[in-house]
């Protein structure tokens, strides 16, 4: 059964969010929880005792991987015992937000390579909208890019979001984004902001209109946007007039090279956007 | 801004500190060796510390291992004696651009993962081998010498191995060359120095095509040289990177590792160096020191690079004492002390496989032939192994038919014992051999069949043969057809 997987790493305010939101999904989905912890060893560096004598005598070798293995070893009791508190504390919170059939998992692997493996069981992929720095905000992209199943960014708990904003290009991309919108459980009942960046002519007017229908078809309440302008600015200006709780777009619809050159509009988002995001690939 | 992948994160960034701490101690424990090696292979030390630092920025980048260090090695250096000796420094240049196309053919081929044929034992054997290379290359330098030489030597080992005890934040070895240097200047000895053996770089190498000549008789001149260079190359190079996977504990892309040296190998050659590969004992340095990710490497390259033109006037200075001493170092800390006490332990073909190894290895001065040496004869042992694996059972029905039951494992190796088993002579009407649980592995085991059936017919024997079919689903030559999940069930345990 596919469920809404949400990565957790760490215990506070960032983890609680994670927890609610996840919560609140898996509870609308119908869709078991699954907590995933992820232990990656190369998370840590080397200490500052190595030695720089740059000698080796006899039995280097077995000597050095015996002292790196033990180290290894008490970090790695310890990270497993912190990891399985973090947890802990996140099922409880989970169960106290009445998710669907909440469990939690640990795994030693790195994030991308675990979120690759859970996939097939995977409906939803929770993880935290990290600011510059944060450990888990190196991962969005490449999670993104690497996952073909929807992935919620949170920073701060999205419960019962009472309006989204859904970023609309015409492109193939936003078209699949807007089928799976309107057959998806988790926004029904919102009202939906559908937003469209780009010149005022008849085609995309009529564009908009056609996705719009799509979504009042689904039962959504629609309010459409045509404004021109650069797509990041608009999305992110509209995000905060429609006083929406939500951003909802395809993600990452040109290839990476496009993005080394011009960059990437989710990308940008990903950074600026001071709300929930719904990357659909 | 692009943000940072993991993978650029964790391969570059995520050890910053040790990193360029160890790829410091590794840059002045790679100076002396790149000196040493040249002088093996009969260069001049720029062209071994040109191919150093190509070597280790190139697989910095390119390789498939972090936290490896590649550079000229004793291993390479010793395969093209010869070839400078008669062709000169512009056919090693050339040699070195095809050693590297070969690794890149290799690398695409993913012939890396031939790599799991090569045993426990023949690994140790050639890390002994190596180890034992190093140190009978650093004999030239102490025969015919003054006792000058021998006192200063024993004196820099005593440094590197005693100073550690003192400090461990500044590099023995360093230490051992700044002081034996200062000695031998201070007293006016009269011994050989860096300087005496060849030119030193004085300039950051530049881009230049070997000037041989383009034709056949040139790539068979090079190619016998190339070959084993290629492959000894990738052998250090994939076993290096076997431990630094054990020692850290994290995984490497073989096949990458095969194209990166290949890579660093070109651009040595294109640089006025020669071919490298991985080193055993520098990679275990860096480990030590604290390096994990490329940082180390890269680090490494250019602070030698940086560290050998600007000093060069003084590196010319060092006495070849200092190189030694640090040289025994690296071979006595690239040795495997723990296989000498496992000689006790281990069985007995496991010991010969190691220590054929080690003798081809060094009575030839090419890896290649020990490890193709200590690979075939494990794979002969393996043989002989299972061959044992058969039980032949006999069984009296009534006066006049007999029953063998044939238990284990038929093909070349035991099809004697298979043959031998059976009794031609006894005094019986009818014979059913029962296969149903053999295995026949391959085309002498049914030949072996045969011939038992025949010498029984032409005794006058009936003969029934139960259960050939089951007995003769092992030879395939690929379980594809048999790629259900029980399908290894099914033919073992049938």
């Amino acid at each position: 059964m596919a469920n809404v997987v949400a990565c957790i790493d760490g215990v506070g305010s960032m983890a609680e969010a994670i927890c609610d939101t996840a919560a609140w999904a898996s509870a609308k989905l119908e869709a078991p929880l699954l907590l995933l912890h992820v232990l990656d060893k190369r998370e840590f560096p080397t200490t500052d005792e190595a030695p720089l004598s740059g000698e080796i005598g006899l039995g280097a070798r077995e000597a050095l991987l015996e002292q790196l293995a033990s180290l290894d070893e008490q970090r790695a009791k310890l990270a497993r015992e912190q990891g399985r508190i973090m947890l802990d504390a996140a099922l409880d919170r989970a169960r106290q937000d009445s998710a669907f059939e909440p469990s939690a998992m640990q795994r030693h692997d790195d994030l991308i390579t675990a979120l690759q493996e859970l996939q097939p069981q995977t409906r939803l992929l929770v993880l935290g909208k990290g600011t510059q720095g944060d450990a888990l905000g190196v991962h969005i992209e490449p999670a993104v890019r690497a996952l073909h199943r929807p992935i919620l960014l949170t920073d701060k708990p999205l419960v019962d979001p009472k309006r989204f904003l859904l970023a609309f290009d015409g492109s193939p991309t936003a078209r699949k984004t807007l089928d799976m919108v309107a057959t998806s459980p988790l926004l029904k009942g919102c009202e939906c902001t559908l937003l469209m960046v780009g010149p005022s002519t008849f085609d995309t007017r009529q564009e908009l209109d056609k996705a719009a229908q799509t979504l009042c078809d689904a039962g959504f309440t629609v309010t459409t946007e045509l404004l021109a302008g650069e797509a990041d600015e608009v999305i992110l200006q509209q995000l905060n007039a429609s006083q929406s709780d939500l951003l909802v777009m395809g993600a990452y619809g040109h290839s990476r090279i496009r993005h080394l050159l011009v960059g990437s509009t989710t990308s940008t988002l990903v950074r600026k956007a001071s709300k929930p995001m719904l990357l659909l690939r | 801004m692009v943000t940072m992948t993991p993978s650029l994160h964790y391969n570059w960034f995520s050890n910053i500190r040790g990193d360029i701490l160890s790829g410091l101690v590794v840059a002045l424990a790679l100076i002396p060796e790149a000196i040493a090696f040249s002088i093996i292979a009969g260069v001049d030390p720029k062209v071994g510390l040109y191919a150093s630092f190509c070597i280790a920025v190139v697989t910095a980048f390119a390789g498939g291992r972090p936290g490896m260090i590649s550079a000229a090695t004793g291993a390479m250096a010793l395969l093209m004696v010869t070839l400078v000796k008669e062709h000169g420094l512009e056919y090693l240049l050339a040699a070195t651009l095809l050693t590297g196309i070969i690794q890149i053919a290799a690398g695409f081929l993913r012939l890396g993962s031939l790599m799991r044929f090569v045993s426990r034992s023949v690994v140790t054997g050639f890390v002994n081998a190596l180890a034992i290379l190093i140190f009978m290359a650093q004999l030239p330098e102490l025969i015919d010498v003054t006792w000058h030489v021998y006192a200063m030597t024993a004196a820099g080992l005593l440094i590197i191995y005693t100073f550690p005890l003192i400090t461990t934040k500044i590099p023995s070895p360093l230490v051992c060359i700044l002081l034996l240097t200062a000695v031998s200047i201070a007293l006016g000895l009269d011994i050989r120095t860096v300087g005496d053996m060849g030119e030193l770089p004085d300039a950051l190498p530049i881009f230049l095509w070997p000037e041989v000549p383009l034709n056949l008789e040139t790539l068979l001149i090079i190619l016998p040289y190339s070959l084993p260079l290629a492959v000894v190359g990738l052998l250090e190079s994939l076993m290096t990177a076997t431990i630094v996977d054990e020692l850290t504990d994290t995984p490497s892309d073989k096949n990458r590792e095969c194209k990166g040296q290949g890579l660093a190998n070109i651009v040595s050659g294109m640089f006025g160096g020669m071919a490298g590969c991985a080193m055993i004992g520098q990679s275990v340095i860096n480990v030590k020191s604290g390096g994990r990710t490329r940082l180390s490497t890269l680090v490494a390259g250019v602070v030698l690079l940086i560290l050998v033109v600007f000093l060069d006037d003084w590196v010319s200075l060092i006495p070849m004492a200092a190189l030694v001493a640090v040289m025994i170092m690296v071979s006595i800390g690239t040795f495997s002390w723990e296989s000498i006490f496992n000689l006790k332990k281990h069985p007995m073909s496991t010991n010969v496989v190691m220590l054929v190894t080690v003798s081809v290895v060094v009575a030839t001065h090419n890896l290649a032939f020990g490890v193709f040496a200590g690979v075939l004869l494990a794979a002969l042992f393996f043989a002989n192994k299972i061959g044992q694996f058969l039980f032949i059972g006999k069984k009296r029905d009534d006066n006049n038919q007999l029953t063998y039951t044939v238990v284990g494992q038929v093909f070349f190796s035991s099809s004697d014992k298979f043959i031998a088993a059976f009794d031609f002579k006894e005094d019986v009407d009818r014979i059913s051999i029962d296969l149903s649980r053999a295995h026949f592995w391959d085309i002498t085991a049914v030949s072996a069949l045969d011939k038992v059936v025949l010498k029984f017919r032409r005794e006058g024997i009936d003969v029934e043969v139960i259960g050939l079919n089951e007995a003769s689903a092992t030879i395939v030559d690929r379980f594809a057809v048999h790629d259900k999940p029980d399908a290894i069930d099914d033919l073992m345990g049938h």
